[in-house]
């Protein structure tokens, strides 16, 4: 465990969060300028370009739960205060994240589909996500004691993991109109290089995006426990 | 066995006496249930159509009405503690406490909800694929519940995070479980009745585990 320790994990990410946080910002200049220059697709015209900030965005929504509840089974198993804080701080971030996919889709739908919102399979499983999301952010809010929040927090993101592909499923089971996988399937991706090009590079964005916020997260939560440490102990 | 049956006819005994919640989650359901024609119009044919769907949400949410006192009453006045020093496993403490809020709720919100469907309009058939879904399908409420009552516990206004953090947990059950009828209404063949089997097995298997990981927690040890 590198980065078990707190005072440890608040050293290594102070040197690399600068270079971190440099890199999202160039992939997000490099994305969003290759984003703008490729051609209007012959369907969906303009509007195709809500793709790169929308399909980013929900795929670091699922893959923010997966970290998170990951995280909770660390807290669970090994009781470790960081795993605890992480999986606390990612809650809120991974909310956004899975706003931000509903916000993008929304917009992309209303031109598309003629309606804002439809009760498609993916939509409402996404919705449901941001719930989930919202769940374990007011479960650990509610709960004073901080270790008991973040263990609370944990187990609710675990059982959530359990379900969350029953409640994909039963969704998909019950209507689906949204379109389905088109990058990671059999027989290759069903989008021009054009577009993937610029889809991959914000997906990387995205992702250091995330992780970016959550390494600041983590750190100010660790400061602010050991604020509250020198407080309490009467030297501060 | 003598505890885990002395812990289930302690909590059926408390919910059905005076107070204890279990008729007021069935009146609440009742009036649900004759609110709604109230909003949408008289129409049986369209009433019909969306019972399943209206009775299946009225339902969950009058489950989840008795549900934040399971664990928080005895956390309150410190029996919770008492029982985990017995040798009960808490597992098995979660697993009667889950049992008796369905035989208090659940089982007769079935009955009651027979009833219900004829006022709605539903065809017999349909009506008995309605009772045979919550009669299958309630009990992973009451699982899943259980989780969200260990969880919210020590929550003075635990009650009102408790439904926000299940109801997104048992969607699975209400697509199911009006998918059921929604099939028998229109004739068609539908795997949703197993569907909803498996989800009330998996719920019940493992909800006592998490419930009783939450007790833990919630009390410090």
């Amino acid at each position: 465990m590198l980065l078990g320790n707190p005072r440890r994990f608040l050293d290594a990410t102070g040197k690399v969060l600068p270079w971190l946080a440099v890199a999202t910002a160039v992939l997000f200049a490099v994305g969003i300028v290759l984003a703008l220059g490729v051609p209007p697709d012959y369907q969906q015209g303009d509007t195709v370009r809500i793709m790169f900030l929308h399909v980013p965005a929900a795929w670091v929504a699922m893959m923010a739960y997966g970290l998170m509840a990951l995280a909770g089974a660390v807290a669970l198993v090994g009781r470790h205060p960081l795993a605890d804080i992480a999986v606390k701080t990612a809650a809120p971030l991974g909310a956004v994240f899975t706003a931000l996919g509903l916000v993008t889709g929304s917009l992309w739908g209303r031109p598309m589909w003629g309606a804002f919102w439809v009760w498609d399979g993916r939509l409402t499983s996404f919705l449901l996500l941001l719930f989930l999301y919202l769940g374990i952010v007011a479960l650990a809010n509610a709960i004073e004691d901080e270790t008991r929040a973040a263990r609370a927090a944990a187990v609710l993101a675990i059982v959530g993991a359990v379900n969350l592909p029953i409640i994909h499923f039963s969704v998909q089971w019950w209507a689906t109109l949204h379109q389905g996988a088109s990058i990671l399937r059999q027989g290759g991706p069903a989008i021009a290089p054009v577009f993937l090009w610029p889809l991959g590079i914000m997906a990387l964005a995205y992702t250091l995006l995330f992780a970016t916020l959550w390494i600041v997260r983590i750190r100010t939560a660790i400061l602010d426990r050991k604020a509250n440490v020198l407080v309490a102990t009467g030297r501060a | 066995m003598i505890a885990f049956r002395a812990v289930m006819a302690r909590d059926l005994l408390l919910a059905v006496r005076a107070g204890g919640g279990a008729a007021l989650a069935l009146a609440f359901f009742a009036a649900v249930a004759t609110l709604v024609p109230l909003g949408i119009g008289p129409d049986l044919k369209l009433l019909a159509r969306i019972a399943a769907g209206v009775l299946w949400v009225a339902a969950v949410l009058a489950a989840l009405l008795s549900l934040d006192r399971l664990f928080q009453a005895d956390f309150e006045d410190g029996s919770l503690d008492l029982m985990m020093l017995s040798p009960l496993p808490l597992e098995a403490l979660a697993f009667a406490k889950i049992a008796a809020h369905w035989l208090a709720t659940g089982l007769p919100l079935t009955l009651i909800a027979a009833l219900l469907a004829v006022a709605y309009g539903l065809p017999p058939d349909a009506t008995g694929a309605l009772v045979l879904a919550l009669l299958i399908g309630t009990p992973a409420v009451s699982a899943v519940g259980g989780i969200g009552a260990a969880l919210t516990l020590s929550i003075r206004r635990g009650g009102l995070i408790l439904p926000f953090i299940v109801l997104p947990l048992v969607a699975p059950v209400v697509i199911f479980g009006s998918g059921v009828v929604v099939a028998v209404l229109d004739g068609l063949p539908s795997g949703a009745l197993l569907f909803l089997a498996a989800f009330s097995l998996l719920a019940v298997a493992l909800a006592p585990f998490a419930a009783a990981a939450a007790v833990r927690l919630n009390l410090g040890s």
